[in-house]
């Protein structure tokens, strides 16, 4: 099963709902371009719900730090939400889970952006 | 009693993906848990990917070989590829401070974190990665006498 992207707005956040794998290849390529178009449409404020996303290997991972990092030299900020235990887990043991603002409830992830 | 089937496989995705499937069928019959599942599928992913990509780069005249062993307590997975070699002691330590952002590089590491045995070996050309699983004792089911 390959990586789904659907997006919606909420209070000025651009909401990713992602379901499927973030794996080499066409997973990790769909994410890419999700947040390349994204940012081209000058939306900066990104927030991943990777609820639905049952595994994600070592170039997934690479493709989550190079959005944040995308997003962040834009002057925005992407956060994580929904996280299942595997992917919690793959963040907590490469201590990507320091690197990222990680929510699981989405309106407090909603509030927690910088107006 | 052992159990071992081996493949020649092309340097592709393709091949990567049929070397993930092959290891979780294989640790769904040996009766894995499902978090060791995962673990084994992920780091065989990693192996493969590592022979596809890093070492035989996609080249079409450069095969993988696979070799699954499935004893009574173990899962062995042996991957070898044809590419340059890949010296262990040279991959950065992605836990690094410096090294967090990286888009790459944690291959080898999530591979040793999620195995129980992991050897590395240059063949010249090429590099074999072997990949040992152990099934766990459940602590329930200490053995009576």
């Amino acid at each position: 099963m390959s990586l789904k992207s659907s997006a919606r707005q909420v209070d000025g956040i651009t909401v990713l709902d992602l379901s499927g794998r973030i794996t080499l290849g066409e997973g990790s390529v769909v994410l890419r371009d999700t947040i390349r178009e994204v940012l081209g449409k000058g939306e900066k404020k990104i927030l991943l719900n990777l609820g639905d996303v049952t595994y994600i290997d070592s170039s997934g991972i690479g493709e989550l730090v190079s959005a944040f990092t995308a997003v962040r030299k834009e002057g925005g900020e992407l956060k994580l939400l929904n996280l299942t235990k595997k992917v919690h887990d793959l963040l907590q043991i490469t201590k990507l889970y320091t690197v990222f603002d990680v929510k699981d409830d989405e309106a407090t992830a909603i509030s927690s952006f910088t107006k | 009693m052992a159990t071992r089937v081996a493949y020649t496989l092309d340097s592709t995705l393709d091949s990567v993906n049929m070397v993930e499937q092959t290891a979780e069928q294989l640790a769904i019959k040996a009766g894995f848990s499902e978090e060791d599942l995962h673990k084994i599928t992920m780091s065989v992913r990693e192996a493969a990917v590592n022979a596809v990509l890093h070492g035989n780069a996609y080249d079409p005249g450069k095969k993988i070989t696979v070799a699954y062993e499935t004893t009574p307590d173990a899962l062995a997975i042996t991957i070898s590829d044809e590419g340059k070699g890949l010296d262990p002691q040279t991959v950065p330590d992605p836990l690094a401070e410096e090294n967090l952002l990286k888009t790459s590089g944690r291959g080898i590491f999530l591979i040793r974190s999620f195995m129980d045995e992991v050897k590395i070996r240059e063949l010249h050309p090429g590099t074999e990665i072997k990949l040992v699983k152990h099934m766990s004792v459940p602590e329930t089911g200490a053995k009576e006498q």
